[in-house]
């Protein structure tokens, strides 16, 4: 008989032997010379955490008690490897391509990336685990009271061995687990520990069956002979049960966190999928080969009353062979301490990423982006959460006091994690499963789930027997394990089977009934579609050409200087040399919250997605997205488009109301001009027709002077109605004109001789002839009237004691250029701009006119095709008149 | 001392239209014919009553009347306005910056000589 400390040290060079394995792994993997690390072998190897203690010694009890039962356990996952080989591989691709840490993660991801979900999920897990943590450590005391002392089962309560495992367990996963965050979180020296662990229990457990079949029945046939022989041959099959157990088995096999870590999380090259799917259920068969016989011969040499869980042990240890029991004890330990590790480093992960690290964001909101300090607080996150899960297993397995049937623990357990199936699978194949479907199916099945099955299952009075046999309240079709009336059900096929009914019609309901976000379809596409959109397997390893790409797009979105202003920081926050930061995960997440700003979530997702992840995203998902994000974006820019036409209608109306304000001024003030105009020589006619009526005294040299100025008003105010008219006419485009070749100095000569008829010309007029012998085509009375203006207000203002107007013309361009510069003082520079406004008069004083002329004049130069200009900067009043010529120079 | 009128305006012929008719009524007419330094004239000549057109050049009749209610000694000054501009937002401009008689253009010679009494008349009587 072994002594407990032989026993003690067996098992910490064994772990020690593991921590060897481990770390060397690690290191190999690191030097990046590791093939054989990343060999199919060791993949499938690693799967093998699915036998943990419960199929190493439960599956001998379990043949002991119901039969071949047993295999079911074995069938689910041999069916899924077998059939649905492919359905793995696409979970695989999704896992990796979406870089899901955790099954909880891939849910969330799935969904929107909602945290609701990975929260549901964990919660479940954990809830789900933790019985079948503390299974492991029952397992273990179990199997080391078997060795050292061969007392009853149950009594034996030394705990402190457990405690002590459960802190090496922790301990080991801790450092493996959490030595370090890959990206890809990938474990190699927790991955060839479990593999060597594999190795070891497999090893074990054939040769305990080659001793039983071999050593002690004396031969396969002998052995089947004694099956035969027993009641466990006898082929009783429980259809409801089996199909049940296969479901459950199968759905644990995909959903168990721990499974997920090594299938997906672990997994190096998909293609290793291919090897395992007929490695694994090679595995599989061995390590259940020798269950059967085991049981049998059990059965017959152990006394009655054994528990069959530890033939395993028990059977060796009954014939001496304690190295044999021995190699079987670090067997079960094995499979009890890689499946811990393993599944604390999973709940770990969906811990502190769903739980503990949402929290702390949030109430550390600025400083979050600090990545140094992100990357210790979640190392941190994990280690705590594994210290965490390990005692959770621990005070369990002490609350719980041990004694239960193993298999039973590992069932419910299954059961529970079942529960994330429909949300998985339905994930994975239908684009039309939604967030809210998810919640809904989770929610429901983990409800029903804790009703039916945990909480009767448990017992230690968390259900009240009064529930159980009359229901809550009374209600009798509530009753946990005879829900809706249905009885007589085996408790976990009665559980199963309304908890995953429900599970999925309520998934199935609310998926249709809700509507996804556009996150969640591009999501959906993205896991449904994974095969059309990824080439391969590939990291989300980034170059610098990629943050070329996304520098070029993000200046599209956000603008050139911002986008430089980003990356700059980010480049610098990186503390690299050049100008563009690495594509890390932390500096892409950075970017597609700033993109989303600009763009919305899912656009700024598919956009980095299709830079950094390849052509992760079809057209066809971008058009879903569009699609939506279109109608929300027809009707804003209906609104924008309504809004614009307002606010233009807006304008047009100011505009319009201050034009016709400016013009009802400018009305106002032509009015008051053309009144002022028309009254005043009308004031003098009345003024003076009135002296002459009433003052017969009057001499005849005042009737003569006074009726001169009726006489000379009444002319004016003729002359203002004549020019009125003429303006009038021109404005309107009504003039008729009479366009003729001729030549300019016969035109000047004319309007020289009228505007210095009958005044006391003292204006001198300067010409040189030579140059006016020039043939222009225009209306020559017309041109005649405007140089008759141009000459008149000279000298009328030219105000030089011996005034002179110089007359030039030249040919400039093909244009006649006739200026009028007079030696006066000229217009003052302030209102040089207004000559050609209508009344203008530099002096009223001396002005005969009413200040039509020059804007007459201009007119008639526009329809004539030339122009008039006053010349500034000439030494006294200065027109310019520009005009077309008639073809060509007139010969001279 | 007779009567004193100041009458500015920048239209010579009616200028010599009202000169005649308030001479004859025993007026001492003096006259002016720019706005710019109107004030200064009035302030000098100290007339007994001003005859003010409104279009003159430099500065208008209703700055004039403006400045002239704002000086000491020419606020009570008895004005008479004289316009051609026929609008009817003159004549409150005019009442507002405090005229005494707001007439428009053309005008009979009885109203004019009519009002320069009655004015004078008011501002004998205060």
């Amino acid at each position: 008989m072994a002594t407990l400390n032989l026993m003690v040290l067996v098992c910490l060079a064994y772990v020690a032997l593991l921590f060897i394995v481990a770390f060397a792994a690690d290191r190999l993997a690191a030097t990046g010379r590791s093939t054989w690390l990343r060999s199919p072998l060791v993949y499938t190897l690693s799967l093998s955490i699915y036998c943990t203690a419960w199929t190493f010694y439960g599956a001998v009890g379990y043949a002991a008690r119901s039969g071949l039962e047993y295999v079911t356990i074995y069938l689910g996952p041999t069916l899924v490897m077998v059939g649905w080989w492919w359905g793995l591989r696409k979970l695989v691709r999704v896992g990796r391509s979406q870089r899901v840490t955790s099954i909880a993660d891939l849910i969330s991801s799935r969904y929107g990336k909602s945290n609701l979900l990975a929260i549901c999920v964990t919660v479940l897990a954990v809830v789900g685990i933790t019985p079948y943590i503390a299974l492991q450590l029952q397992s273990i005391t179990l199997s080391f009271s078997i060795f050292f002392e061969e007392a009853p089962v149950g009594a034996y309560s030394d705990a402190s061995v457990v405690f002590w495992v459960a802190a090496g367990l922790a301990v080991f996963a801790i450092l493996f687990g959490t030595r370090n965050l890959d990206a890809n979180e990938r474990h190699h020296g927790v991955v060839t520990a479990i593999a060597l662990e594999a190795v070891v229990k497999l090893i074990a457990l054939l040769a305990v069956g080659i001793f039983v079949v071999w050593g002690l029945s004396g031969g396969v046939s002998e052995t089947m002979a004694r099956i035969d022989a027993s009641p466990i041959g006898e082929w009783k099959v429980n259809g409801s049960r089996w199909a049940t157990i296969t479901f459950l088995a199968v759905a644990a096999f995909v959903c168990l966190p721990r499974m997920f870590q090594v299938m997906v999380v672990e997994n190096d090259d998909e293609r290793h999928l291919r090897t395992a799917a007929w490695a694994f259920p090679t595995y599989l068969l061995l390590i259940s080969l020798f269950v059967v016989p085991i049981a049998v011969v059990g059965l017959e040499v152990m006394p009655e009353g054994s528990n069959p869980d530890m033939f395993v042990l028990t059977v060796p240890l009954s014939q001496g062979r304690e190295t044999l029991a021995m190699l079987s004890f670090l067997g079960g330990f094995s499979s009890a301490t890689s499946m811990v590790i393993v599944a604390a480093m999973a709940l770990s992960t969906m811990v502190s990423n769903h739980l503990v690290m949402p929290i702390w964001l949030s109430s550390q909101s600025d400083r979050a982006s600090v990545s140094g300090d992100v990357r210790h607080v979640i190392l941190l996150a994990r280690r705590v959460s594994i210290a965490v899960i390990m005692a959770l297993g621990y005070f369990y397995f002490r609350l719980s006091g041990g004694g239960a049937a193993l298999a039973s623990i590992g069932l419910i357990s299954f059961a529970g994690i079942a529960q994330i199936l429909p949300a998985l699978v339905g994930g994975l194949f239908w684009r039309g499963a939604t967030r809210s479907g998810a919640l809904a199916g989770l929610t429901v099945g983990f409800a029903l789930w804790l009703y039916t099955l945990l909480l009767p299952g448990l017992g230690g009075g968390l259900m009240p027997d009064w529930v159980l046999s009359d229901g809550p309240f009374g209600i009798g079709w509530l009753r946990p394990q005879a829900l809706f009336g249905i009885q007589g059900l085996d408790p976990i096929v009665h559980a199963v089977m309304w908890s995953m009914l429900l599970n999925t019609a309520a998934f199935c309901a609310a998926s249709l009934l809700s509507f996804p976000s556009p996150l969640e379809r591009l999501q959906g596409a993205q896991f449904v579609n994974v095969f059309d959109h990824s080439a391969g397997p590939r990291g989300w390893t980034g170059s610098v050409a990629q943050s070329e790409d996304l520098m070029i797009m993000s200046q599209r979105i956000l603008g050139a200087r911002e986008a430089q202003d980003l990356f700059q920081s980010e480049a610098a926050l990186q503390g690299g040399r050049g100008h563009l930061p690495e594509p890390t995960p932390l500096f892409l997440e950075r970017l597609e919250r700033e993109l989303s700003g600009s763009v919305g979530a899912a656009a700024a997702h598919a956009m980095i997605g299709q830079i950094v992840g390849g052509s992760s995203v079809s057209v066809e998902d971008l058009l879903a997205v569009a699609d939506e994000s279109a109608q929300l974006m027809e009707y804003s820019s209906q609104l924008e488009v309504k809004s614009g036409e307002l606010a233009r209608t807006a304008k047009q109306l100011r505009e319009a109301n201050e034009k016709l304000t400016q013009i009802s001024l400018q009305k106002d003030a032509f009015l008051g001009q053309i009144s002022h105009e028309l009254r005043t020589p009308m004031t003098s006619i009345r003024a003076f027709s009135e002296i002459l009526r009433d003052n017969d005294g009057l001499n005849t040299q005042d009737k003569v002077r006074y009726a001169t100025i009726i006489h000379d008003e009444a002319l004016r105010l003729t002359r203002l109605l004549d020019d009125l008219l003429d303006l009038s006419v021109l404005e309107n485009g009504q003039v008729s004109l009479n366009m003729r070749d001729g030549i300019l100095a016969e035109v000047l000569d004319r309007a020289v001789a009228s505007a210095l008829a009958g005044a006391e010309a003292s204006l001198a007029v300067r010409r040189r002839r030579i140059s006016e012998t020039v043939q222009v085509r225009s209306d020559l009375d017309r041109l005649a009237q405007v140089f008759i203006n141009l000459i008149a207000n000279a000298q009328k203002y030219c105000d030089a004691p011996n005034p002179e107007l110089t007359i030039s013309v030249h040919d400039v361009g093909g244009q006649a250029v006739v200026d009028f510069i007079d030696n006066g003082s000229g217009i003052p520079a302030e209102v040089q701009s207004t000559v050609f406004e209508k009344f203008f008069r530099v002096n009223a004083e001396k002005a005969g006119g009413a200040g039509l002329g020059l804007a007459i004049s201009r007119e008639i130069m526009l329809r004539l095709g030339g122009d008039i200009v006053y010349l500034p900067g000439q030494s006294g009043g200065a027109f310019r008149v520009t005009l077309p010529l008639a073809g060509q120079m007139a010969a001279q | 001392m007779g009567r004193h009128v100041l009458l500015i305006e920048d239209e010579a012929n009616i200028t010599e239209a009202i000169r005649f008719l308030l001479t004859r009524e025993g007026w001492t007419v003096d006259t002016h014919a720019d706005g710019r330094d109107a004030i200064e004239v009035i302030r000098a000549a100290k007339p007994d009553l001003v005859i003010l057109d409104v279009m003159l050049p430099g500065k208008s009749g209703m700055d004039i009347l403006r400045e002239l209610r704002d000086s000491d000694g020419l606020r009570d000054l008895p004005v008479l306005m004289l316009t051609a501009r026929g609008q009817s937002r003159d004549r409150e401009m005019a009442e507002k910056a405090g005229v005494n008689r707001f007439m428009t253009k053309p005008f009979s010679n009885a109203e004019v000589v009519t009002a320069v009494r009655d004015l004078y008349a008011q501002a004998s009587r205060t």
